[in-house]
């Protein structure tokens, strides 16, 4: 109560105090309406701001998020795809080299093998250069031979020329044709003919042997002995050809060396092998039997139930008797020959009586 | 006593019918006699001695015939007209062997010259008796016969066919089994005229295993024989693929090499052919005489021959080259190229030469690898000559022209193109500009050298139709260069340059 009678006292003081407090509050009322909106601006301000950067950070949060997951899963979808590509181009890498060598492979047997053709070309250029050396040393060896052959041809001519000409060699008396003396060494043919040796020709003895007739001993040198045989021994033939005369085996021919008895014995073995081989015990005689039993069958022409034709038994011919009238018999006799007239008679005086 | 005198008269006349015939057989041998003894009238004086009763006299009488009718046909057909065959070939079944011989001589000397005479012999049923006595035992008789059966198969198809149809080939084949080496060459010679006609005929004579005995004689020292042989050998082979086969499995190869050094010419002449007609087939038959080394020794024997025994040697190089591109390398690495351009050099004979660019067109003709061993060896201004020398026959420049175009088609190798553009015609020009537009696009260095050479110059100076091919590639050529050293060398630019000179004012 106090207190309601301290506000008693106070009335008029609070009512002109309400009075000049409105009058202020009243004066003031924009600017402290302006101020307390502004205030308020500011605040609701501060507050959206905040409200906004709560938001913000929470749909950044969420977007954090949200991006990580997305981002992880394309990133795991990229490395799929990486991992994928690695692979693929590894596999290609490989299948190149494996296209690589069966392409090498397949042209080289089926199209073209340029290693195989260098190697064939070399080959053939050593194949034909001992080809060409062999054909060289062959035409050497035959034109060494043909020049050969015709040196000896005519060496062996100028031989027997020489032989023959023997009689012109030069004796110490009388040059001869070969040997001018005015020549300073003698021809090639003068010394062919000293050194060439007389042709062999038997000559008849000078004086009958039997008239020369010493003892044997008395005949010979002392020094040698009598030669074994009397008359000179030919050129003895090699000792293998004499031993393969000697012990020649026998060639018998075919009459010697088939036995006495061989028909006796082929005609045994010709049983022997029908005996064996023969199935069937019954020979087997070819229409034997019905020859046998064979009823004769005369001929149509000369068979009539009525009486025996005389075509087939008493002639063999038709005869027209109307058209042979009037023809002469065929002539049998022909004449004969001229040349057997004389037939022996004229070779010897004996056959003469004609 | 008279009948002394009687037979003294008869002896004289046999006598001088003996001295007249062995004179006049003797007088035959030289050849300015026989005209005088034509004139004579000797043909109706010695039909009758023919039927003489002396055999001396027949057959002296036979021998002087057969020479006469030796020297020419004229005599030849005489002794046709006078019937003296029918009597001949009955005695050549009848008479002692001199007179068989004289006989097969007579029908021989009239079948060799012309196909008539030796249809009038056949005609004679002389073929018949011929190949009674190819069966004789003494190897003259059967050498002259077979010689008479060779001329009368020498001429054409039916008068071979008669030979064969009278069984004369399998007789032969026999006789070139015999010892004596004259009656072998006669027998193969024959079996060679034989065969050479047709491939039947060809056929017939293989039948009879004649390829084995041939074959077998390659190996004989005797040149006259080995001649018949590869002559024989060659005829059988050239007809088909078969045949040739069959000569090429006889195992001739690499022994009838030998045979290529041998001293007489025309030993290696018939070797080279018989070669020839078996590479002529398939290639495989080339490749097998390739490898056994018949390329490098037919060149070697181009070398050393001259003259028209180089053809065949030459024609086998063209066809083994013609075959395939492995086998021209073959002869390219055999030193073919040279030999060949040595033999092209030193023949003068239009034929060869013509062969010569055959096998140079084939042998150039694969690739560019080919073409470029060919043209290195300077052969294509020679080729190039032959095509425009208006001396050459016209098969040579055919055959020129088609080598050179075949080897320009591949040719990459300009060195060797450069002198043909100056000389070229046109034709021959727009193949060497095709080339030329082909290489220079790719090849810096061949560009300066073309430039340098003064070729860039020569190709301005040719004058192309707009549209055609040789502009085209000018063209081509053009673009490789850049635009002022084209304009450089096209003909007047002097002229423009100075003309640019005169209009020029100075400011």
């Amino acid at each position: 109560m106090a207190a309601l009678l301290q506000l008693y006292t106070q009335i008029n003081v609070i009512k002109e105090e309400y009075y000049t407090q409105n009058r202020i509050a009243e004066e003031n009322r924009q600017r402290e309406h302006d101020a307390a909106v502004k205030i308020q601006s500011w605040f609701r301000g501060c507050q959206v701001r905040a409200y906004l950067s709560h938001i913000h950070r929470q749909a950044t949060v969420i977007q954090k998020t949200c991006r990580g997951f997305a981002a992880r899963q394309h990133f795991r979808e990229r490395l799929k795809t990486a991992y994928f590509l690695m692979k693929i181009h590894f596999y290609n890498k490989m299948a190149v080299k494996i296209q690589q060598r069966w392409r090498g492979y397949f042209v080289r047997t089926y199209v073209h093998n340029f290693y195989a053709r260098k190697r064939y070309l070399d080959e053939l250029a050593k194949k034909n250069g001992q080809i060409r050396r062999e054909l060289e040393e062959l035409a050497e060896q035959q034109r060494k031979e043909r020049e050969r052959t015709a040196m000896e041809k005519e060496e062996k001519e100028k031989y027997t020329q020489a032989q023959r000409l023997h009689f012109l060699l030069s004796t110490k008396q009388c040059p001869g044709v070969f040997n001018s003396p005015f020549r300073q060494e003698p021809d090639e043919m003068e010394l062919r003919l000293r050194r060439v040796k007389p042709v062999r020709t038997q000559s008849a003895p000078k004086e009958p042997w039997h008239l020369n007739q010493q003892p044997l001993s008395l005949q010979y040198n002392k020094d040698k002995l009598p030669p074994i045989h009397k008359t000179p021994q030919g050129p003895f033939r090699p000792a293998v050809e004499v031993q393969q005369q000697r012990y020649r085996p026998l060639e018998p021919s075919l009459r010697v060396a088939t036995s006495i008895t061989a028909l006796e014995e082929a005609r045994e073995e010709l049983r022997r092998q029908e005996w064996r081989t023969r199935l069937i015990d019954q020979p087997f005689v070819p229409f034997s039997k019905a020859q046998r039993n064979r009823r004769y069958e005369s001929l149509l022409h000369t068979a009539s139930p009525y009486q025996q034709e005389e075509y087939g038994k008493k002639h063999f011919r038709e005869e027209d008797q109307d058209q042979l009238k009037g023809k002469q018999p065929f002539k049998t006799v022909f004449t004969s020959c001229q040349v057997f007239e004389k037939y022996g008679r004229l070779y010897s005086n004996a056959g003469k009586i004609v | 006593m008279s009948q002394r005198q009687v037979l003294q008269v008869f002896e004289q006349y046999q006598k001088a019918r003996t001295q007249f015939v062995q004179t006049v057989a003797d007088l035959a041998t030289r050849p300015q006699n026989i005209e005088t003894l034509q004139n004579a009238g000797v043909m109706s004086l010695l039909r009758p001695l023919l039927l003489d009763a002396v055999p001396t006299v027949q057959q002296t009488a036979a021998l002087a015939l057969g020479r006469l009718a030796n020297y020419n046909d004229d005599l030849a057909d005489a002794i046709v007209k006078a019937d003296i065959l029918p009597q001949l070939v009955y005695s050549l079944a009848e008479q002692n062997r001199f007179y068989k011989k004289a006989a097969a001589f007579v029908l021989r000397a009239v079948a060799k010259h012309s196909a008539e005479l030796a249809q009038a012999v056949v005609d004679c049923g002389a073929l018949d008796a011929l190949v009674v006595s190819v069966e004789e035992f003494d190897p003259g008789v059967k050498e002259a016969a077979a010689w008479a059966l060779g001329y009368i198969a020498r001429h054409n198809a039916q008068l071979a066919q008669a030979v064969v149809d009278a069984g004369a080939v399998p007789l032969l084949v026999l006789c070139i089994q015999e010892p004596e080496i004259a009656l072998k060459r006669i027998a193969a010679s024959t079996l060679s005229d034989i065969a050479k006609h047709s491939p039947e005929l060809a056929q017939t004579v293989v039948d009879t295993g004649a390829i084995a005995h041939l074959a077998q004689m390659t190996l004989n020292p005797d040149a006259k024989l080995k001649r018949q042989v590869f002559s024989a050998l060659g005829q059988i082979s050239k007809h088909s693929v078969d045949l040739a086969e069959m000569v090429v499995e006889a195992e001739i190869f690499p022994a009838v090499l030998s045979s290529l050094k041998d001293p007489d010419e025309y030993v290696k002449k018939n070797v080279t052919t018989m070669m020839r007609e078996i590479t002529k087939h398939t290639p495989e038959l080339s490749q097998m005489i390739v490898n056994a080394g018949g390329v490098a020794a037919v060149i070697d024997y181009l070398g050393d021959s001259r003259g028209n025994v180089r053809l065949p040697g030459i024609m086998m190089l063209g066809y083994i080259a013609a075959h395939s591109e492995n086998l021209a390398m073959a002869v390219i690495v055999s030193k073919g190229v040279p030999q060949l351009a040595i033999c092209m050099a030193e023949e003068s004979e239009d034929h060869i030469k013509a062969a010569t660019a055959w096998a140079f067109g084939q042998i150039g003709q694969h690739t560019p690898e080919h073409a470029r061993a060919v043209a290195a060896a300077n052969v294509l201004p020679k080729l190039l000559n032959l095509y425009l020398d208006t001396q050459s026959s016209e098969d040579l420049q055919v055959k020129a022209k088609k080598a050179l175009k075949n080897i320009l088609q591949k040719c990459t190798y300009l060195p060797a193109l450069e002198p043909l553009l100056y000389e070229a015609p046109s034709n021959i020009l727009k193949h060497v500009i095709c080339q030329f537009s082909k290489v220079l696009p790719h090849d810096s260095k061949a560009r300066r050298l073309f430039v340098t050479s003064g070729g860039l110059k020569k190709v301005q100076e040719i004058k192309a139709e707009p549209g055609s091919a040789l502009q085209e590639h000018i063209n081509a050529i053009n673009n490789c260069y850049p635009e002022e050293i084209v304009r450089y060398y096209s003909p007047g630019y002097s002229e423009v340059l100075l003309e640019r000179v005169d209009n020029y004012q100075p400011s």
